[in-house]
């Protein structure tokens, strides 16, 4: 099918935009890579009456090293680019391997790091990881600039804090700590589709070698990312043995979570299966936090 | 209907200049305003791959982008690959080696490949099969478009 008519502007800066999405208030739709917006535009579920185009933005395209160690990404910068930015590699390793898994490279080449994002479809990698790695986003609307955390950003399925008149304009994320480590597992029918279920670790470990800090988020596991805040309770200053991992594994799939079911699995196969990726998760994320360490 | 926008979008490096609706996809530009129909429209949301083009080199789905947005930039799409009588090395080697029967997913699988041959000249199969996963064949079955993907790599080589 074809979208309905609309009205288009494709401003050159945040400011302009913002005043169009101002003026226009529900009516209008920031366009980013399009790549969630026009499938949707295309099949009529979504019908704006207005698209602000932000791809003529050069100010939103950016990666740039902060001095405290952190990143920051601006939220027109392709998928793409972050994918292969050495910065990326070297100062948000995770973020690096997330970025192929993301669709396929035709996708990648449009699709937005910040749109990924704004679209809080429960299902993104970024939605999850930027909430493990406790990423920060700047938000610009006719009022000023705000920041919010990623653990408040996101509301339910498909919602975010965002006002219509605001607009995503950089993510930034902290130094990672030392004695840090990391892993990204997911299910997908197909590689590159969005999976039936994933889970993202992110562990730090004190100077004993017990756990300072974990963090398991999922993905595809609710209405937004899901924090598994019990399981990763159990860890805290614990050393991480394989039974320690399994018994948060398990609290995870069985207590934080609550899938639902649908043509693609049951609740409980994802259960399951959300129990077995936090299980290894949890391990590759230790091993690469030990190996931090030396 | 919305206001009519000039566009100039150099396309198989022929410029052209057109009114367009903002509504207008850039699949449908290709296929209805300037009668390039080699690019194929199988679902329109981005899925199958059929509709692949190089936008300023990069593979793109030309149905999730709208005509308007291609404003100054640089398209090339199958046409663009090689003539009947001098065809494109990837073309060739899908010729040879059974890469096709309708050829409906063809132009997606060939404008796809045509930066990743560059940037790998010798990809493992492991890779290739990375590579063209969002490319959807109906017909021929994978087997033959690897195949060809491997003597397509082989001839750029030599
Ligand atoms: C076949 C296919 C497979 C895919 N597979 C995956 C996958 O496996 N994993 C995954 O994570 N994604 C996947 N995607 C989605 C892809 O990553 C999209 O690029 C992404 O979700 C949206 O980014 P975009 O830049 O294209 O945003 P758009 O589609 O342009 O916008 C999406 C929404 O966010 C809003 N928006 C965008 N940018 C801003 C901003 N800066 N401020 C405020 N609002 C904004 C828009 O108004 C719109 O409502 C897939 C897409 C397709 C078509
Ligand atoms: S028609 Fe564009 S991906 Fe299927
Ligand atoms: S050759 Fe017929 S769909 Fe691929």
């Amino acid at each position: 099918m074809k979208p309905p008519p609309f009205e288009y502007y494709a401003p050159t800066t945040v400011e302009e935009a913002v005043a169009h999405l101002a003026e226009h208030g529900y009516d209008a739709k920031p366009l980013a890579g399009g790549q969630s917006l026009i499938p949707m535009m295309n099949f009529r579920l979504a019908q704006p009456a207005i698209l602000v185009d932000l791809n003529n933005i050069a100010e939103l395209s950016f990666i740039r090293p902060e001095d405290d160690g952190g990143l920051s990404i601006g939220a027109m910068t392709r998928h793409q680019m972050v994918e292969k930015d050495a910065q990326v590699v070297e100062r948000a390793p995770l973020i690096n391997e997330t970025m192929p898994k993301i669709a396929t490279s035709q996708i990648r080449s449009r699709g937005t790091f910040g749109g990924s994002l704004a679209h809080a479809d429960p299902s993104a990698e970024l939605v999850a990881v930027s909430v493990a790695l406790d990423g920060n986003f700047k938000v610009v609307g006719p009022q000023g600039e705000r920041w919010v955390p990623a653990n408040e950003f996101f509301l339910g399925l498909f919602t975010s804090v965002l006002e219509p008149e605001e607009l995503l304009v950089e993510i930034n994320l902290p130094p990672f700590p030392e004695r840090t480590g990391w892993s990204l597992m997911e299910i997908a029918r197909r590689p590159h589709d969005f999976c039936l279920i994933g889970v993202v670790a992110v562990l730090t470990l004190d100077e004993k070698d017990q756990c300072q800090q974990a963090k398991l988020v999922y993905l595809s596991a609710g209405d937004g990312p899901v924090e598994a805040h019990q399981a990763a309770e159990l860890l805290k200053g614990q050393a991480l043995t394989a039974e320690a991992i399994q018994a948060a594994a398990e609290t995870a799939a069985s207590a934080d979570i609550d899938p639902s079911s649908d043509i693609h699995a049951t609740a409980e196969f994802r259960r399951h299966l959300a129990n077995v990726l936090a299980r290894r998760a949890l391990g590759e994320a230790l091993e690469r936090a030990i190996s931090n360490t030396q | 209907m919305s206001d009519l926008f000039d566009v100039a979008i150099t396309v198989n490096g022929i410029l052209y200049e057109r009114e367009v609706e903002p509504r207008l996809l850039l699949s449908d530009f290709l296929r209805h305003d300037l009668g390039l129909t080699g690019t194929h429209v199988g679902c329109e949301h981005g899925v199958c791959g059929a509709c692949t083009i190089l936008f300023d080199g990069d593979p793109v789905r030309s149905c999730l982008m709208f005509a308007v947005q291609a404003q100054g930039h640089e398209v090339l799409t199958v046409e663009g690959l090689g003539a009947i009588d001098d065809l494109h090395p990837i073309q060739e080697a899908f010729w040879e080696a059974h890469g096709l029967q309708c050829g409906f997913c063809t132009p997606g699988f060939l404008t796809t490949l045509v930066p990743f041959l560059e940037e790998n000249p010798d990809p493992s199969e492991e890779e290739i099969r990375d590579a063209i996963s969002g490319n959807l064949c109906r017909c021929t079955g994978y087997k033959h478009i690897v195949d060809a993907v491997k003597l397509a790599a082989e001839k750029m080589r030599a």
